[in-house]
């Protein structure tokens, strides 16, 4: 990576997540890559394509390479390889769970396999929880409850 | 407007079924039996829609049609979805079993394109194919549920797969140009895949008593398959649902947010 494109990825480092303002953009893995030649490239990664924070994130990150002095900018989307919570590294992990939502089990190559995996409350740590849905508040996330401290609690959901 | 290629027809297909079904998804929010089923649905409702948009993005590169113009511009008889995902939700049986069966079908639909000859359609679906995942654990888990729970619900459950099912055959009416396309690698064809997906479906609902309406052959005449949407043939159902769909759009054209 030239300096220059370190300096726009060192940027788009400090724009947080519209769903997950406890994480970035490139703590999410979101970014891809950043490319300067002549012009501006980013490469994009949609955690799930349908995800309404798309246009969203997209135009700040534009705004962000603007900012910075350029004027040609394209802003690409890639599926490969497909974002996954897997890419989530522990500093992100432990950032997720202060932030009061659990993280992604460490390997969610078989989804039904990582369902089947303990998750700890965000809060109480204990592992006396339930799935009650795979669908939450937002397409990342599923709904759990803890016996323990007796509170509902968020997920990222493998994938 | 030049007449679609067999790839722009099989990409339209594919995601007209989405739009329209995540639109008939989108009509739980707010009105589902338990807040859990709300909150899936709507859920549910958002993927549909992403994956659409991924498929006309595709129809995009090639003639310049935005997603937008796709789904809000074009009249309700210019739609290929199946007629399947046409029709009113009815009630929470029905809604669960056309899920379930629609969900099956898209899953066999998105596995025969990640052995495709076009990149774009093997790398889209390697990302839908995990989203995907859960909606079919959600519809097959409440197959098994509602199927097998009160006379009530297996009463509802096996009215709406005698509804449901001659209707999701649709979901395979052949495609104009689709032997080119299968000729070319780019999936394997309507046949094979209603094959595969009824070797996945029948066994899942016999496992709660469930009855099809016809054997995995397909032969007995008692079942006719619901076509007509694949060459846009629709009826006052789409119709409603298209003016509804895009009344805001239609209402200020260009209009952005
Ligand atoms: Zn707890």
């Amino acid at each position: 990576m030239s300096e220059e494109e370190a300096r726009i990825w060192n940027e788009l480092g400090k724009i947080t997540d519209p769903e997950i303002p406890a994480l970035t953009l490139t703590e999410m893995k979101v970014i891809r890559s950043v490319r300067v030649n002549g012009k501006v490239t980013v490469v994009f990664s949609p955690t799930y394509v349908g995800c309404p924070a798309t246009a969203q994130i997209m135009q700040e990150i534009r705004t962000c390479v603007a900012a910075l002095g350029y004027r040609e900018i394209a802003i690409e989307t890639s599926f490969t390889p497909p974002w996954s919570t897997d890419m989530l590294d522990e500093d992100a992990r432990e950032k997720l769970r202060m932030f009061g939502i659990a993280p992604p089990p460490d390997d969610a190559s078989d989804i039904a396999s990582a369902l089947e995996l303990a998750v700890h409350c965000p809060s109480c740590k204990s592992d006396q929880t339930t799935l009650e849905s795979s669908f939450g508040s937002a397409l990342c996330r599923q709904i759990f409850y803890c016996r323990s401290c007796r509170q509902s609690f968020e997920r990222i959901k493998p994938i | 407007m030049k007449p679609n290629t067999p790839l722009q027809t099989l990409l339209l297909s594919l995601a007209d079924d989405e739009l329209i079904l995540g639109h008939r998804d989108s009509e739980w929010t707010g009105h589902a039996p338990i807040l859990e089923e709300d909150i899936a649905f709507s859920n549910i409702a958002q993927d549909e829609m992403g994956h659409a948009l991924v498929w006309y993005s595709l129809v995009e590169t090639d003639t310049g049609r935005t997603p937008d113009q796709e789904a809000f511009e074009r009249e309700w008889d210019s739609f290929t979805c199946c007629r399947f995902v046409s029709y009113p939700k009815g009630d929470f049986a029905y809604t669960i079993m056309r899920q379930f069966l629609f969900d099956q079908a898209e899953t066999v639909r998105l596995e025969s394109f990640l052995e495709s000859s076009h990149p774009g359609l093997k790398e889209a679906a390697g990302k839908i194919i995990r989203e995907e995942t859960y909606h079919l654990m959600h519809s097959q888990g409440l197959v098994h549920r509602l199927g097998d729970a009160t006379p009530e619900s297996r009463k509802r459950m096996q009215q709406a797969t005698h509804m449901a099912f001659p209707q999701s055959l649709g979901i395979f009416e052949p495609l104009e140009g689709e032997a080119e396309l299968v000729s070319g690698g780019v999936f394997a064809g309507n046949r094979s895949l209603q094959a595969e997906w009824l070797r996945r479906i029948i066994p899942v609902l016999h496992s709660v008593g469930l009855s099809v309406p016809a054997d995995p052959g397909g032969v007995r005449d008692s079942c006719i398959p619901d076509y007509g949407g694949r060459i846009r043939d629709h009826n006052e159902h789409l119709k409603e649902l298209v003016d509804n769909l895009q009344s805001v759009y239609r209402s200020v054209p260009g209009g952005t947010w």
